[in-house]
């Protein structure tokens, strides 16, 4: 090796080394933790009182499905509406907006990503859910869609800032090639633009849907918390209970070591694993498309 | 005929998606200036600077408001020199094999994992097993894990924007790897390092899933005396009076949000000038 | 005169595979300027990065021979590369100059070196600048940024910040690619002059500026060593064929 590389240069080098393989030994230690506490779960409830529709702690009723189902709609819903908006901000950015107001809408949707959850939820309390009882006449505004409509918005950057890089990335000569043969600005977009940069649009829907999955504070502060099957349409209009928020709802309450205990530790293990699923996908979508377009162009 | 109909369904098409994008900002806006508008009469040096009381009913959030500095410094401790390390280990070392694209990865499942899981990870490593107690030193550490992807991967990012030309000159003048990132790499990196890193803090400082078991307190009569005690913080104190206290006054509760909302929206604004002016002064 | 540099049985090949070398053996003469010319890609910028081992920063897939400075051979594993790129200068094709200004641009490779006194450092700014004939263009400016001068004067600092570490090897490479021709004529001056006290090794831009400045001239053809021998000779009546096509201009 190099004789004047000191001491040292030698030491710096080993640090920056390990810093670099240090996120791999944070998910290892993450997931490591989540199974030392969550696992046990299994040894103490039974599978089929696991699967159960009955989550009812103090009596030792530990099913955890209508918590799944309460994660599951509140999300579905919030994609309903952050999926559109996001893509379509996405594309009034990249494609339609004058550039002084890009520079203007891009710091802004940022913002709102920066926004603390907890202060939506919040708004959520005080202002969206008393403006929904009142305006869809329900008997209580604390519902599966006051989860959705806060989480859309918590999803909206998200899906934003990901799409926007997505069209972004579609060479220009594409859409010169459009409008050569005469296509709209429109149709460029529509049959052009978007399908090009396709992947990376069903990349940033993942990522927004994954973000709403793992929000805690908004949901659990504005979906009521009432543990039930949310599997009919209505259930949307009613309170719900998510996995995130029974986690930090009832975390501060249990004894070290209870079976309640761990089975917060086994949702959290659930959580991590979707999470983990969802990025997984999502990034090799990212990936399969730059092999692609590495192919198309050499 | 026909290309009348191609420009009504252009005009169209852009009305909806202008309309979209309208939709998605004008709540952006509105609830900045909401809150602004509803909390600014909360504000007072008192409410600034004097402790809460009657419950928290009444008085000041000073303790959460040093809570939430402390937090955030604590984390910046941790995240800032491990994130920028990790982020010089990926632009500058790194060759692309199997282990870098682990390591990829691994910073996007960090990403990825929802704060409440962080919540349960600093529980179970930083309270329970390292024994630091809830604590804003394990609250820091859980945060700053939580913070270190956004961290490196802005870092990498401004790293890998600096023209490679610099290192081939550097080094063909005799100087090391480390040397070259040193005195030339980092400092024209710097302006987007610090742009993640300020990012990245300001959601740290506006998490309350992954301190609610590691460090967060719902109500302390004296500030924190050490890196081992609780804390109270503004995101968790705005959590615990808008749905734990009876009777809460609104005033109260406005004047919180405001403040935390403050804190953010400040630290974001640094980030873009930063970004903004660094883009504009460059010369590469 | 004595050969500075031996370079025996070298070939290289890059990991993607672009440019090579096959087997080219040549000596390099001391206070000279050798001129390495060819198509692209014939394996003459490949060459001059071998000599200060800046090929370590790409990826090469396999390499053999020597190349021996001064009776060492420099390809092997131990030798000290920072020590030997202190004495094998480069510059390059495009003007870098570092981000800063003009003076610290030329004290970096010094103060690298652990240089730290002042006087010795001013010395060597106003001695590395004269050589290179800019000084007079920015005496009174050094504490300007590089990147505020023309291409032609950056290529200039450029080449005093290699002089500045007194190296006893300057490698150049396509050093006027850029330039307008006054510039173009100012670096060719000051090659003259720095022959005198260096072993200088260019890649020229055109035939024209090899013809014009070759003492020794090497002919490059797809990673060969096609002819070499003394630039008046070799550019007047070439002995390869494959040569003089490419100096009139036949291909390439």
């Amino acid at each position: 090796m190099e004789k004047s590389l000191t001491l040292r240069e030698f030491i710096i080098t080993r640090l920056i080394q390990a810093s670099g393989y240090s996120a791999i030994l944070f998910v290892a230690l993450i997931f490591f933790f989540l199974l030392r506490e969550g696992l046990p779960t299994l040894a103490e409830v039974d599978a089929s009182s696991l699967l159960s529709i009955r989550w009812y702690p103090i009596e030792n009723y530990f099913g955890i499905l209508p918590l799944i189902t309460g994660s599951l709609i509140v999300t579905l819903g919030a994609a309903l509406i952050a999926v559109p908006f996001g893509i379509g901000t996405a594309i009034y950015i990249s494609e339609i907006a004058p550039r002084w107001m890009r520079e203007i809408l891009k710091p802004l949707v940022e913002l709102l990503g920066g926004l603390p959850s907890v202060v939506l939820g919040f708004l959520g309390i005080l202002v969206v859910s008393p403006f929904l009882r009142v305006f869809l006449d329900l008997p209580t505004g604390l519902t599966a869609f006051t989860g959705s409509l806060l989480l859309g918005g918590i999803a909206v950057p998200t899906v934003v800032s990901v799409a926007e890089d997505a069209l972004d990335a579609v060479p220009r000569s594409y859409r010169e090639g459009a409008w050569a043969l005469g296509a709209t600005h429109w149709q460029t977009i529509w049959r052009v633009t978007l399908p090009a940069a396709r992947s990376g649009v069903l990349t940033a829907v993942m990522l927004g849907v994954g973000r709403a999955i793992g929000e805690t504070m908004t949901v659990m502060m504005v979906t009521g918390n009432a543990p039930v099957m949310a599997v009919k349409l209505g259930s949307l209009f009613s309170p719900v209970r998510t996995m995130t928020a029974t986690i930090a709802a009832e975390m501060g309450e249990v004894a070290n070591g209870s079976t309640h205990y761990h089975v917060l530790f086994f949702i959290g293990m659930v959580l991590f694993l979707i999470s983990f699923i969802v990025n997984i996908i999502a990034s090799s979508v990212v990936f399969r498309a730059k092999k692609r377009a590495e192919r198309i162009l050499s | 005929m026909f290309a009348r109909n191609r420009h009504t369904v252009q005009r169209l098409g852009f009305t909806a998606i202008t309309m979209m994008a309208v939709f998605t900002v004008i709540p952006i806006v509105g609830t900045i200036i909401f809150i602004l508008f509803k909390g600014g009469s909360a504000i007072s040096w008192e409410f600034l600077s004097g402790f809460p009381h009657d419950g928290m009913r009444a008085g000041g959030i000073l303790p959460a408001i040093i809570g939430t500095l402390y937090l955030t410094v604590g984390t910046a401790v941790f995240s800032v020199p491990l994130g920028i390390a990790a982020a010089i280990y990926l632009a500058e070392y790194a060759s692309d094999n199997r282990l870098t694209r682990l390591i990829r990865l691994a910073i996007i499942n960090l990403a990825g994992i929802p704060s409440v899981v962080y919540g349960l990870f600093g529980l179970g490593l930083f309270v329970l097993f390292l024994k630091f107690g809830t604590s804003i030193l394990a609250a820091s550490l859980t945060l700053s894990i939580m913070t270190l992807p956004v961290i490196i991967s802005t870092a990498e990012e401004s790293l890998r924007s600096v023209p490679q030309a610099f290192r081939t000159v550097s080094i063909s003048l005799g100087a090391t790897r480390w040397q070259t990132i040193r005195r030339i790499i980092l400092k024209e990196a710097l302006p987007g390092i610090l742009t993640g890193v300020i990012l990245g803090l300001e959601r740290a400082a506006g998490e309350t899933a992954p301190i609610l078991f590691t460090g967060a307190a719902f109500f302390l009569p004296r500030l924190p005396g050490s890196p081992f005690d609780a804390t109270m913080a503004l995101p968790y104190h705005l959590f615990v009076i808008s749905t734990q206290v009876p009777e809460m006054p609104i005033q109260i509760q406005y004047g919180t949000a405001l403040v935390l909302l403050v804190f953010v929206l400040t630290m974001n604004i640094i980030a873009t000038v930063i970004r903004s002016r660094a883009r504009a002064r460059r010369q590469w | 005169m004595v050969d500075k540099i031996i370079i025996e049985n070298l070939s290289l090949q890059y990991s993607d595979g672009t440019e090579s070398l096959r087997d080219v053996s040549m000596g390099i003469r001391q206070n000279a300027v050798t001129v390495l010319f060819g198509p692209a890609g014939g394996g003459k910028s490949t060459l001059l990065r071998c000599l200060n081992r800046l090929n370590d920063l790409t990826e090469v897939r396999a390499s053999s021979g020597r190349i021996l400075i001064d009776g060492e051979n420099i390809l092997d594993p131990k030798t000290d590369v920072i020590a030997l790129r202190r004495k094998v200068g480069m510059v390059f094709a495009r003007p870098v100059p570092l981000p800063m200004s003009i003076r610290e641009n030329i004290i970096y490779g010094l103060e690298l070196a652990g240089e730290k006194r002042k006087s010795k450092l001013d010395e060597a700014v106003e001695r590395s600048l004269k050589l290179s004939a800019i000084w007079d263009e920015v005496k009174d400016r050094l504490d300007d940024p590089a990147i505020a001068l023309s291409g032609g004067q950056q290529q200039r600092v450029c080449l005093a910040r290699v002089i500045a570490l007194q190296p006893e090897v300057i490698l150049l490479d396509e050093p006027t690619s850029g330039l307008d021709p006054i510039s173009t004529g100012k670096v060719e001056a000051a090659l003259l002059e720095l022959k005198k006290e260096y072993t200088v090794i260019l890649v020229p831009h055109s035939i024209q500026q090899a013809a014009r400045t070759a003492d020794y001239a090497a002919f490059f053809l797809t990673g060969g060593l096609i002819e070499y021998g003394e630039g008046k000779t070799l550019f007047t009546i070439p002995k390869q064929k494959k040569t003089e096509d490419y100096i009139m201009g036949r291909f390439g």
